[in-house]
């Protein structure tokens, strides 16, 4: 059994892999056609850079994922304390609203932000109303709910006592947010903020309902790439984003490997603590 | 107590850009067209796209079926290896998702066209071309390629979690492993598999990017036909009137759905 | 770790924050042109790169984006939300954004190549008094075949979209207007009927057509013939150009039963932001020297002799481009059709669209999913409900 659910995992991997490999190889291929190999070259790398379309639009792309992402956190994690001391209805209501975003499907939620926005334009009289605001806000909305559900159960873990002691030691509540709730919580935060940054630095269908001439993000432009005939530079820009996220990924995961065996060693000393 | 006012943005944020716009979509889905007088029109409308709604579901089933059936036994290997091989395979299953899914679903369709790689590979070996592309069946694959590691990655949560001392006390009391698998196991398992089937279902139904690329002139599904009223043909009347009904059916599936979890908490990461 | 990861976010935010900013936020004036796809000269193959041409000779930037069809060009407009300043639509398109106040009049004294545009293009149809639309292009609609693949018996008319033969390796248009166009040839209609009971007859040929098509494409359509995954497919002369210099199988007939003739004009939209600035554009293209160039590259036909003086003379005497007046006289050009038929027109290529034939494959799946899912749930209500029976009684019996 375990030799077939090895054999199997390793297959559904390469399927899983195949089309980037695909993507990678035409990244060196001399002609346009990724059927085709007509020889290896760097020249889609060289066009990418020269081009100078591509490589602001992923500047783009990373601004909003940054800017929602914080903005996102900040607010969730505000979100998460006040919903954790809520109790029934409110809390049920609360909660039913946050997941409004997480259960529509995103065609839904980009139709109905975009004419919200149209309807906004039209109240304000503004001939362009989007652009980056309008993108941003979109992406801080469907944010907020991943940040309030990864914070949710780390406050739920917290030891409800841990504030009020800090505070009869002469901490106002700021302090005994900052100085104490916060390190239970942070591991939440961080991989709600993680989550908000992934999905919106790759988010097209609610970027495409809401995005404006002057602020265009790179999943929107490669959909507008794909109707038109495909320039191989775009292979060359997918190769590379691709070796950026491996190292982020296996850095990542390397500190957490060597943050674990400090754990367990200190665990092994001390005889104490749980499993996180 | 004052923390419960630090939700009180949260809240306005949601009212203003969650709350309203579905309240425009509905005045939309109630106007008309041209007048922007009241009407039922668009909504009665909705019956006619019934067979497309159907088609849309059905792919979406089958590939969430699928996705859980390819799923499991790799969530479960992964939750069976050492900590260090764990957060690895789970490294490599976020990676796809966090590059272009437009780019990679254009792989797909580099692979398998008449003029693809697989069919020059086929050709060349003095054999016809398959019909790898525009049916059904390339959508449901897109679909799974797609949508796969949001199936695995509550799975693995779910699996990761599980208590072994369950498992062997269940060995200890007499069960075959296929008896330990289906009354222990599986149901343990539940939450992961609900969440993973929404995760699954809900963009599946609603893609319109997999079926353009992958599918014929004859598997237009739902999401297409929104998308088309809100960007090719100018009428979001009729768009938002489907949107409202896609919306309807996706929160009566997942209403379905949490049945099966007994009302318990639906694990969602 | 959390430490590091957030350090990671800091240093990421802080590196979009280093960056120089997007050029579109740079200080200075900016034109928004929202134009076709593949339909200026972008400096590819040796030609002139024209969006950077204006900006080195005005200072001002172009913010250059694209549409694949007139339909979503007009719904992106009237949607709302986005200021666009130049934008190049089709004549009946242009006739409709004037009937519906979209357009701005021109200030032709911004505008001095005007001159160089032949008198043949003025006064049109759609723009009869020459206030909203200067000439971009003109061309035809015709059929592109693939030599190696389609046989030269079954070529000459629009009946070759409906061959079965091909089925599978034919292209339609993804618009209602060209779409319907090349059926109305067909059948003989005219392109600009009104008659209901006409467009219906064109909507069942178009569903009779679909189980033949492989797509229903725009721009798409010249990476598929280019590399001959498909074959056959109705599109616009000047694109066929450009495609037969990448695949030199392709071929390109003006149907026996006549067929769409076209022109795209510039015209400014009400929501234009620098109206001075687009100006400026519009007459930048229409220099006659930038024009030709921009022609050469693009295959489409040129409305200004001018234009002509400084082409390839090879190409002005391209037949494809250029037919003789005998050929164009079977041309006809899309009129705007009212409001009404225009969103008849809209619904029946929904239908077209959507039309798929009764399929029992997806009614028969989801009951047998519908009746497992509530089959399960029934079972286990039932189990749970005994369960709590039994338990009720052990403890009844226990006390």
């Amino acid at each position: 059994m375990k030799t077939f659910n090895k054999v199997f995992t390793v297959l559904v991997f390469i399927f899983l892999y195949v089309p980037m490999l695909v993507l990678t190889v035409a990244s060196f291929n001399k002609g346009m056609d990724v059927a085709v190999w007509k020889g290896f070259t760097f020249d889609q790398y060289a066009a990418l850079f020269q081009d100078g379309v591509l490589l602001p639009l992923l500047l783009n792309s990373l601004i909003v994922a940054v800017v929602s992402s914080l903005v996102a956190t900040v607010l969730g994690t505000m979100a998460a304390l006040g919903i954790h001391s809520m109790s029934g209805r409110m809390r049920r209501l609360t909660m039913a609203i946050t997941n409004i975003p997480m259960t529509n499907p995103e065609i839904v939620t980009g139709v109905s932000l975009a004419l919200l926005f149209a309807f906004a334009g039209q109240m304000m009289k503004l001939k362009s109303v989007l652009g980056f605001t309008t993108l941003l806000i979109a992406h801080i909305t469907f944010n907020l709910p991943y940040v309030i559900l990864s914070v949710m159960p780390k406050l739920g873990q917290m030891d409800p006592d841990l504030r009020d002691a800090a505070m009869d030691l002469g901490c106002t509540p700021m302090q005994a947010f900052f100085q104490v709730i916060i390190h239970e919580i942070l591991p939440g935060i961080v991989s709600g903020a993680l989550m908000a940054f992934t999905m919106s630095l790759d988010d097209f269908v609610i970027s495409y309902f809401v995005y404006g001439p002057g602020f265009v993000t790179l999943p929107v432009e490669i959909y507008n790439y794909t109707k038109k005939p495909l320039h191989p530079k775009i292979y060359a820009l997918f190769t590379l984003l691709f070796l950026v996220i491996l190292v982020v990924m296996v850095g990542m995961n390397l500190m957490q490997g060597r943050e674990d065996e400090r754990r367990r060693r200190a665990r092994g000393v001390f005889g104490k603590g749980e499993a996180a | 107590m004052k923390t419960k006012g630090l939700a009180a943005p949260y809240l306005v944020w949601m009212a203003i850009f969650t709350l309203v716009p579905l309240g425009i979509v509905l005045f939309y889905a109630l106007t008309d067209s041209v007048s922007g007088s009241f009407t039922l029109a668009n909504l009665a409308r909705i019956g006619s796209y019934m067979p497309i709604f159907l088609k849309s579901v059905w792919l979406a089933i089958l590939s969430s079926a699928i996705c859980l059936v390819i799923g499991y036994p790799v969530a479960y290997y992964i939750a069976s290896c050492s900590p260090m091989k764990q957060r690895f395979l789970y490294m490599l299953l976020m990676l796809p998702m966090c590059m272009s899914f437009l780019l990679r679903t254009l792989a797909w369709v580099a692979l398998l066209e008449d003029t693809g790689i697989i069919n020059s590979v086929i050709t060349s070996m003095g054999l016809r071309p398959l019909p790898l592309i525009r049916n059904g069946g390339a959508v449901v694959l897109g679909m799974v390629y797609n949508y796969l590691p949001y199936m695995i990655m509550p799975l693995y949560t779910v699996l990761m979690k599980l208590d072994n001392r369950l498992v062997e006390a269940a060995e200890d009391l007499g069960c075959t492993p296929g008896q330990t698998f289906l009354r222990v196991t599986l149901p343990l398992s539940t939450p992961g598999i609900i969440s993973g089937i929404t995760m699954v279902f809900v963009p599946a139904v609603s893609t319109f990017y997999i079926s353009q690329k992958m599918g014929s002139s004859g598997t237009t599904l739902i999401g297409d036909v929104i998308e088309s009223q809100f960007k090719a043909a100018y009428n979001p009347n009729l768009g938002a009137a489907l949107s409202l009904a896609l919306m309807v059916l996706v929160f009566a599936c997942t209403a379905v759905m949490n049945r099966f979890g007994d009302g318990e908490e639906v694990v969602v990461l | 770790m959390k430490k590091r990861i957030l350090s990671f976010l800091c240093a990421l935010a802080l590196a979009a924050a280093l960056l120089p900013a997007p050029r579109a936020k740079a200080a200075g004036r900016v034109v928004n042109v929202y134009n076709w796809g593949q339909y200026i000269s972008d400096g590819t193959d040796g030609y002139l790169d024209i969006n950077a041409a204006f900006e080195e000779a005005t200072g001002i930037h172009v913010n250059y984006m694209t549409f694949d069809t007139n339909e979503s060009m007009y719904t992106k407009l009237k949607t709302g939300g986005s200021s666009y300043d130049v934008i190049v639509p089709s004549d009946y398109m242009v006739a409709r954004l004037i009937d519906e106040g979209l357009l701005l009049p021109l200030n032709f004294d911004n505008i001095p190549n005007y001159q160089y545009i032949d008198e043949a293009y003025r006064h049109t149809d759609y723009d009869p008094d020459d206030l909203y639309s200067v000439p971009y292009t003109w061309g035809t609609m015709g059929v592109i075949y693939n030599s190696a693949y389609v046989d030269e018996e079954d070529v000459g008319g629009w009946d070759l979209l409906w061959n079965e033969k091909y089925a599978g390796k034919i292209l339609q248009f993804d618009n209602p207007r060209d779409a319907f166009g090349v059926a109305q040839s067909l059948l003989g209609y005219s392109l600009n009927t009104h008659s209901e009971e006409e467009l219906r007859a064109v909507t069942y040929k178009l569903m009779e057509q679909k189980p033949l098509v492989q797509s229903y494409v725009m721009d798409q359509i010249y990476d598929k013939m280019e590399r001959g995954e498909a074959w056959i497919a109705p599109y616009y002369a000047g694109d066929y150009l450009m495609m037969a210099e990448e695949n030199e199988d392709l071929r390109y007939y003006f149907p026996k039963e006549g067929f769409n003739r076209f022109i795209d004009a510039l015209c400014i939209p009400t929501c234009c932001s620098d109206k001075e600035a687009a100006e400026m554009y519009i007459n930048f293209l229409c220099d006659p020297e930038v024009c030709a160039e921009n022609m050469e590259y693009l295959g489409y036909s040129v409305p200004e002799s001018a234009a002509k003086e400084y082409m390839d003379p090879e190409s002005v005497a391209n037949e494809v481009a250029y037919p003789d007046e005998e050929t164009l006289a079977r041309g006809e050009y899309y009129l705007y059709l009212d409001t009404e038929t225009t969103q008849l027109m809209d619904s029946l290529w929904l239908e077209v669209k959507t039309e798929g034939g009764v399929d029992y494959g997806p009614i028969v799946g989801i009951s047998l999913t519908a009746l497992l899912v509530g089959g399960f749930l029934t079972a286990r209500g039932v189990r749970d409900r005994r369960r709590k029976a039994n338990r009720c009684r052990k403890w009844r019996q226990a006390s």
